[in-house]
This record gives C-alpha cells, sequence and structure tokens, in this order.
C-alpha cells in the first residue's frame, strides 16, 4: 500500500462525489477538496455538502499517513469526513448511512437542537444500527464554525470526524478574502482499543520522555530534592499527556507534516483560518510563526477581535483566526503537542510547492505545583485569608504530601482507588497560560482574553452553584467526575428548565481536561461580565478549577463529558438532564 | 552508582514498612467525619475583586497569574431530583433505547481489560551446574475487582523442576495504589507438593516502590510470610536498572520442606533491562540468594549449598 506523493495526485481525479464511495473500502488518501493540499479556500465543490439534504455514508477505509497505514472508518470514504456547509435559518435533513459491522452515530458538536437529534447513543436515541438509515432533521439557528464526530465506540480516534460551516443569515461581523478549515487530529494505526489497553496495564506506557538519571546527571529536569518529593507522592511531572507522538501522527486536514497541507493565499489578502481540534487525545499549541493571528470566534461563537501570537486549543474547540500573510513566502503552520513529543506542521504559501520549514520542537515542559492545585504564589492578598487551614503555605513541599488526598476540600468526591490526589487549593485558571506556554517570549492567548462580541442574553445571576470535581489515578488509568466513574451507575446531573447555575469544575488531577456540554453554550466566568465568552467546550488546566454560568434552556438528556476520548472511555461522563419543574414530584 | 546504592538499601529498608505505614487510609476517614457537613461552597470560595475590563490582558508575556476568581456570594441553592425516566424513550422504541442505554453505560468505564507478564524468564550462569528461574503474573478485570494468578519456579538446566508454585487470586484494588489479594498457592515442587490459603497486598509504595507481602497456610497448617520489593531505576527512557529483594520467613520448621522456622532464605538481585518496546526487554544482571538459619542448616546436612550468586540473562515480556 505505497504512499502517493501528494503532488503528483491529479486533483480532480480525488473529486469524488458521495455515491461513487458508498463501498466498504475507499482508496487511499481521498481527500475533500477543502482539505486537499493546495486548495485555495472554501469553494463550491462536488464534496462540499450543503442544501436541505444531506447524505453520508460512514463506511471502512484504509488510510495511510508518514509511511504508516491502518484501518479507518470515515465518512463518504473521506478523512477527515466531508465539509458540511450550513446557513443560518435553513432546515436541513442529514441521512446518515451505516456501512460499517457495528452501531454508528453522529454527534453536531456545538449545534443547537433538539436533544433527539443530538447523536448520542444510549441518550438521545439508540443509535444507527449496521446497514440502516437514520435522518436527522434540525433547524439550523446559529452561525460559526462547529464539527461532528461519531459518539459510538472509538470511531472518532479512527477518523470519524468532519467540518460544519455555518453561514449567518446576514452579514457576520468577520470579514475576510479567503477561508481555510484547518482540521487538526491525531492517528496511530494502531486500534484506539490497544491503546487504551495499554495505558490500563500501564499508566505512562506511552510517555518516552519522563525523567531519568541520565538526565539527572546532566542537569536536567527536576533536582534530586524535587524528584524524591514527587516521588514520595508518586506523581510524575512529566505525565502531561496520555497517548502521545510515540503513538500519534499529528494531522492538518489529513495530512501529516512530510505532506505538507498547502492553503493557498494571495499576498496581502485577510485569511480566515477555521480551526477545528478534531483529535482524541491531543490538545495542541497552535502559531504561525512570524504571522500574528486575531481570534474572532471561538466555539463558534464571535469574540471581539484580540491578537495573539499563540494558543492552546483544547480536545473539541475551535478558534477562527484571521491572518494576514503580506509577502509572497510560506508560511508555517504549527500544533504542537502540548507534551512536545510531537508536531505538525503545515504552510499557507502563494503558491503550490513551496514548503515552510518547520520550527524544532520546543522543550518538554514539567509540571509544577500550581499543577498539583497548591501554588498560592499567584494568588490575590484576598484569598490569602481564606482559609486557616491552609494558610502559611510557602510552596514547599514539607508536610503536603499528607494532603493531597485530604477529603475535606472535597466532601461530595467518593474516595476510593480512582481518585488518586485532590487538589489542595485549587487557583481560579480562567486567566492562566496553558500547559507549557507559561513562560514562551510571546503573546498567548487566555481564557481570560477572549470576550463576546455582543453580550450574551440572560443576565440574571445563578440561583445555585454546582462543584463538579474531575478525578483521576494515572497508574490505574481510572477517570471520573467526583471519583464515580458513568458506569459505576452515576445519577444524572439535573437542571431546572431555564434554570441558571453557576458550574465550577475543579481539577484534581494533573492534567488538563476539555470538557464538553452537549447541547448548551455556557459563559466562562472571566470577569467581564455580560461579554463572558459563550463555549461548548472549557480546557481546565490541571490543579486548578474554572467556572461557568449555564442557562438551562435546552429540554431533554445531553451527555457532558472529557472530550479526551479515553478518559470518556474511561467513566469521566455524566447524562446531564433539562427538565421543567413540574417533573420533579 | 552511589545513588543506585541508597535506592538499593532504602528498597530493603521500606519494604515491609509501608504496607501499614500508608498515609492515605485512616487520614481520609477523619476527613470524612469531620467535614462531611461542612458547607464547602462556603469555605472555599472566597472573592477577588471582580477583574476590571482592562486588567490582565495575559496576552502579555509576564501576565498569566491574576484569577479572575467567581464570585462568592453565588447561592448553594438546590439541585433538583433527577428524574427516573429517559427523555429519549419518548421518542424511539423503548426496547431499542435500553439496549443502547446498557451498551452506553458499560462502554464509559466498565470495560474489562486484561495483563500477562512473564516479568523474568531468565538463565543463571552460576557455580555448580546453571540453572533458570521464571516469574511471572497477570489478571483479567475492570479497575477494581480482578482474577490474578502468579507463577515462579526454577530448576537446573537439564535437571529436574526444583520449585514451581502456582497461585489463583482475587485482586482488589483498596486505594489508589495497593490491591488486596486472596486465593490459593499450590506449589508443584518440592515434594511432598503442599497447597496453601493466600492472603496479600501488593501495589506502588512511596517513592515509586513496587511492593509486596503475602501469608500463606497450608493445608497442614503450617504458615508462611514472604516479603518482595523492586524499583526500576530509569537510567535513560529504555535502559532502566532494577534492584529487587525477596525474604521468606516461616512460622514454624517444615523438615519435609527443608524449611526452618524464622526467616528461611533471602533473594537479592540487579537486572539491567533494555526495553525495545515496553512490552519486549530483554537483561542481564546478577542474582544472589542464601538460605538463613536452620533452613541452611537443612541444607547443609542435604549437601546442598547455603548460597548461590550468578549471573543472569533473560527476557521480560507482557501482552
Amino acid at each position: 500500500m505505497s504512499i502517493l506523493p501528494r503532488l503528483s495526485i491529479d486533483r480532480r481525479s480525488l473529486i469524488r462525489g458521495t455515491a461513487a464511495l458508498t463501498g466498504a473500502l475507499a482508496l487511499v488518501r481521498a481527500f475533500p477538496t477543502w482539505a486537499q493540499s493546495g486548495t485555495t479556500g472554501l469553494v463550491p465543490a462536488p464534496d462540499m455538502l450543503s442544501g436541505d439534504l444531506i447524505r453520508l455514508t460512514v463506511g471502512e477505509s484504509h488510510f495511510a499517513t508518514g509511511g504508516r497505514s491502518g484501518h479507518a472508518v470515515t465518512v463518504n470514504g473521506l478523512l477527515p469526513a466531508p465539509l458540511i456547509r450550513l446557513k443560518e435559518g435553513q432546515d436541513v435533513r442529514l441521512a446518515v448511512t451505516n456501512l460499517l459491522k457495528e452501531d454508528t452515530s453522529i454527534h453536531w458538536h456545538g449545534l443547537i437542537l433538539p436533544f433527539q437529534m443530538d447523536g448520542v447513543p444510549g441518550v438521545s436515541f439508540p443509535g444507527i444500527r449496521p446497514g440502516e438509515t437514520f435522518t436527522y432533521e434540525f433547524p439550523v439557528r446559529q452561525a460559526g464554525t462547529y464539527w461532528y464526530h461519531s459518539h459510538s465506540g472509538m470511531q472518532e480516534a479512527m477518523g470519524h470526524y468532519g467540518p460544519i460551516v455555518i453561514d449567518p443569515a446576514g452579514s457576520g461581523p468577520v470579514q475576510s478574502d479567503r477561508e481555510h478549515v484547518i482540521v487538526l487530529s491525531d492517528w496511530s494505526p494502531v486500534h484506539p482499543h490497544v491503546l487504551l489497553k495499554r495505558l490500563k496495564q500501564m499508566g505512562g506506557y506511552f510517555n518516552m520522555r519522563k525523567q531519568t538519571l541520565a538526565g539527572l546527571l546532566a542537569g536536567k529536569d527536576q533536582s534530586a530534592k524535587e524528584r524524591l518529593e514527587w516521588g514520595a507522592m508518586r506523581m510524575d511531572p512529566t505525565d502531561i499527556s496520555d497517548v502521545t507522538g510515540a503513538a500519534y501522527s499529528f494531522l492538518v486536514n489529513g495530512h501529516g507534516t512530510a505532506e505538507n497541507w498547502t492553503g493557498l493565499f494571495m499576498p496581502g489578502e485577510r485569511v480566515r483560518l477555521r480551526i477545528i481540534n478534531a483529535s482524541a487525545m491531543t490538545n495542541f499549541n497552535v502559531r504561525l510563526p512570524g504571522l500574528p493571528m486575531t481570534v474572532v470566534q471561538c466555539d463558534g461563537q464571535d469574540v471581539r477581535p484580540v491578537e495573539t501570537d499563540e494558543f492552546q486549543i483544547g480536545i473539541a474547540e475551535t478558534y477562527d483566526v484571521i491572518v494576514q500573510p503580506g509577502e509572497p513566502q510560506p508560511y508555517a503552520l504549527v500544533a504542537e503537542a502540548i507534551d512536545r513529543s510531537g508536531l505538525v506542521r503545515a504552510t499557507l504559501a502563494p503558491r503550490i510547492g513551496m514548503v515552510a520549514q518547520a520550527p524544532p520542537l520546543r522543550e518538554r515542559p514539567l509540571l509544577g505545583m500550581r499543577d498539583m492545585g497548591m501554588d498560592m504564589s499567584g494568588m490575590p492578598m484576598s484569598d490569602m485569608s481564606m482559609s486557616d487551614e491552609h494558610s502559611g503555605h510557602d510552596g514547599a513541599m514539607d508536610g503536603h504530601a499528607m494532603k493531597m488526598r485530604d477529603k475535606s476540600v472535597a466532601p461530595q468526591v467518593k474516595m476510593g482507588p480512582g481518585v488518586a490526589t485532590l487538589s489542595p487549593m485549587p487557583a481560579d485558571r480562567i486567566a492562566d497560560r496553558p500547559t507549557g506556554l507559561e513562560n514562551v517570549g510571546h503573546r498567548v492567548l487566555t481564557y481570560a482574553d477572549l470576550k463576546s462580541l455582543t453580550p450574551h442574553g440572560d443576565r440574571r445571576m445563578p440561583t445555585r452553584t454546582l462543584d463538579i470535581h474531575l478525578t483521576a489515578n494515572m497508574e490505574r488509568y481510572m477517570w471520573s467526575f467526583d471519583g464515580v466513574k458513568l458506569s459505576d451507575g452515576a445519577e444524572p446531573i439535573a437542571f431546572r428548565h431555564m434554570e441558571r447555575v453557576r458550574v465550577n469544575l475543579i481539577n484534581d488531577t494533573m492534567m488538563p481536561h476539555p470538557i464538553h456540554l452537549h447541547g448548551h453554550f455556557f459563559e466562562l466566568v472571566t470577569g467581564a461580565d455580560e461579554h463572558n465568552p459563550r463555549k461548548h467546550t472549557v480546557n481546565v488546566l490541571p490543579g486548578g478549577k474554572v467556572s461557568f454560568d449555564l442557562t438551562a434552556d435546552a429540554l431533554g438528556d445531553w451527555a457532558f463529558h472529557c472530550h479526551m476520548l479515553m478518559h470518556m472511555h474511561s467513566g469521566m461522563m455524566r447524562i446531564v438532564t433539562v427538565r421543567h419543574e413540574e417533573h420533579e414530584a | 552508582m552511589k545513588m543506585l546504592a541508597v535506592f538499593a538499601t532504602l528498597m530493603l529498608a521500606f519494604t515491609p514498612l509501608p504496607l501499614w505505614a500508608q498515609d492515605d487510609h485512616g487520614q481520609m476517614d477523619h476527613g470524612q467525619m469531620d467535614h462531611g457537613q461542612m458547607d464547602h461552597g462556603q469555605g472555599q470560595h472566597h472573592s477577588a475583586p471582580p477583574m476590571p475590563a482592562q486588567a490582565a490582558p495575559s496576552n502579555d508575556p509576564h501576565a498569566g497569574h491574576g484569577p479572575a476568581a467567581p464570585g462568592d456570594a453565588m447561592p448553594k441553592g438546590a439541585a433538583p431530583m433527577p428524574p427516573a425516566d429517559h427523555a429519549a424513550d419518548a421518542f424511539y422504541d423503548r426496547a431499542d433505547m435500553e439496549r443502547a442505554r446498557v451498551a452506553m453505560l458499560r462502554e464509559n468505564g466498565g470495560t474489562i481489560f486484561s495483563q500477562f507478564m512473564l516479568d523474568r524468564l531468565e538463565y543463571q550462569a552460576r557455580k555448580g551446574a546453571d540453572g533458570y528461574h521464571w516469574e511471572g503474573e497477570g489478571w483479567i478485570g475492570g479497575d477494581i475487582h480482578r482474577f490474578a494468578f502468579k507463577s515462579e519456579g526454577e530448576g537446573e538446566i537439564g535437571g529436574p523442576l526444583e520449585r514451581a508454585e502456582v497461585q489463583a487470586l482475587y485482586s482488589r484494588a483498596i486505594d489508589p495504589w495497593f490491591n488486596l489479594e486472596a486465593g490459593l498457592r499450590h506449589d508443584i515442587r518440592p515434594q511432598p507438593r503442599r497447597t496453601y490459603a493466600v492472603i496479600g497486598i501488593e501495589g506502588l509504595a512511596p517513592y515509586w516502590f513496587e511492593i509486596g507481602a503475602q501469608a500463606f497456610l497450608s493445608t497442614k497448617g503450617d504458615a508462611h510470610f514472604r516479603l518482595e520489593g523492586s524499583y526500576d531505576q530509569r537510567i535513560t527512557q529504555r535502559l532502566i536498572l532494577q534492584p529487587a529483594a525477596e525474604v521468606n520467613i516461616a512460622a514454624q520448621d517444615v523438615p519435609e520442606l527443608g524449611i526452618g522456622s524464622g526467616p528461611s532464605d533471602i533473594e537479592l538481585g540487579l537486572r539491567l533491562r533494555y526495553e525495545f518496546a515496553r512490552e519486549f526487554a530483554p537483561y542481564v544482571g546478577i542474582h544472589w540468594e542464601r538460605r538463613l538459619g536452620d533452613s541452611a542448616a537443612y541444607a547443609r546436612a542435604a549437601g546442598e549449598d547455603v548460597s548461590s550468586t550468578g549471573m543472569v540473562m533473560g527476557i521480560r515480556f507482557w501482552f
């Protein structure tokens, strides 16, 4: 199964309608037009799906990148799946046919729709059985960049994901001369179930950048004293990603670095990049060296334009940025895995065939005390008096080992083998730079930089507070909310219809978790009041907490989970249910 | 190397201790008792002044600290009762939904996994006849409850099997690091064969020491104890030095097995492995063992060596 050099492929030969691809096996490396290297951007093409009836077929394919090939689950034979382009205000029907030997489904990530169309088997509908066609039908009530993916098994990790672009009904606030869709993902020829099995067998299986004796002797990483202190707690400061570049190829629109996906521009144009992190397990740092980015949307929601040099995109988040490349030269678009175990470089160029230089991987970051939920150095004075029990911490480790499982900091958490640590002093990390970007010498976006372009509608103060702890044991590879896995028979999280609730997500683990609530947008509490940004997914930094205000305006049962696929599959998930009050009796 | 020696010493010193000296157990229960009723919504969240709109443009390289601090005057409120029904049942066939629901619940946290590991499969070059040795274990189950098995044994090359035991155990996770295990051990060699009831504990002690302790009670009524420990010193990402120790203790004399009461034998090993893959690592090392006390006397009486030192080479693999 040889890999064809990208540039030698006649592009037209790749433009295939959906009808041609309903067979069981599609061709190697077939891309939708927008994802082909050398694309001029989003233009009408036979494989861009729009209109009021869209047909999608889920099937098996083979996929190859970087010299590796393997089994893939694809939509219409394509990886990434076809672009669905809709218009705000239209009605759409999406007929999804399942050619797999197992159930499948499609979840429309970030779309506001009736819950029974949300596409989560066992929650919103029964799933789509082999050979069956299920037709989703809903009105399109929003504009922006979104995506879709399977919610069945681990099909999402095998290629079952694609972008959705919804054009605004009127003229939107974002003006650009050209658009490119950038779908970031991670891919392994090894079945995701096997990857998960390895993690259950050995939590650090894929971490090939642990601290070593050789490193200590060379003066790298932690000092001997710190290593002993962390060892006393059985905590590993290099544990940043579960599945790393040791297993994954990182992709832009299905292309690895060598395949150099290229998006074209004319110098001076305003180019809009619709960036979607469709990874199973990888948070990325995104930058275009030498080219500032102006963030104009996040999770499909318009934000006040804010310029930055780099941002971290949690799994399932989307960021729309405007760049204005001025020179007729290639510019690198770099997505670097946050543990720096690998990156993918794509190119923006005035013509096909140019290759931007990929920057070297930066040094692997090390986790610190703040990631353990006990660094008070950045806290304002007013917080220093918050609790006598914990005052007097000076950042020294002495005695802290005993407090890493102090149940009094989280009475609601069910303690057990699945909870290795509780953050004793979780800082609000909404304004923190994300993991590994704390000290880079250029601008880095934080959530506090995102301000909703328009004030959001519900200005009521929340009438209720809900704390949810993100809990884990890395050694056993157990992940949960409040120490309880979904499979343990966890009760649904109930909301009254139109209730406004302050939700605090407290990360008791040392890994960032992109937490996604289906069917709703919530307002992150950043201090910008009615301009707090609206999101469907929030990446909660290690050892910290973030808060959001939720108006429970979507009746029905919804999934709520960590979007790290293997965390969800380990039980880090809940059903959220929104009902009218009278249903309680 | 000095550091390694320190580690090896520590390992021995720690082997019996952390089982009883764990910080996690008793402590937790106190916390629960004392604070279970505490209104932590009030206790934990104090507000910082709301962040001015202009403040903390964390985009600037030196920002990144001021928390926006959610307000704490936030009412705690009361959650509604979760409904007993499922919303989707109103739109789809109930049986179809039930089938999907059961699968979804099982899929997210309830999957069964397994591991089979042959930790040591080695050739021992030593004074007299060279020998072989194996030591392995495996498990199948969920996160908490597992069926586990262990086996170890040894013999002389070309000679008869000298020692072989198998254990079948129920293993239960009792805290983040340790498993309690209980079951049966059957010794095929030496003869006469013995069957024991086993209760034990194994897991990961502070400072990343793998430790285990098992107590055995045979069908003849004799009791024995075994303590084990090891430490993986990563020299590079793939080159790992593993000091390991094992001590066996008998509660009484068992003359037919050549075991005297008290510490009966000790084994120390130092193995250097190279992980071509995590699952496959050849190694070389040294191994020393000695019979102690009355067990040594039994050995001398039988004309056997009391101690033995050997070079070992072998492989470790798992799947």
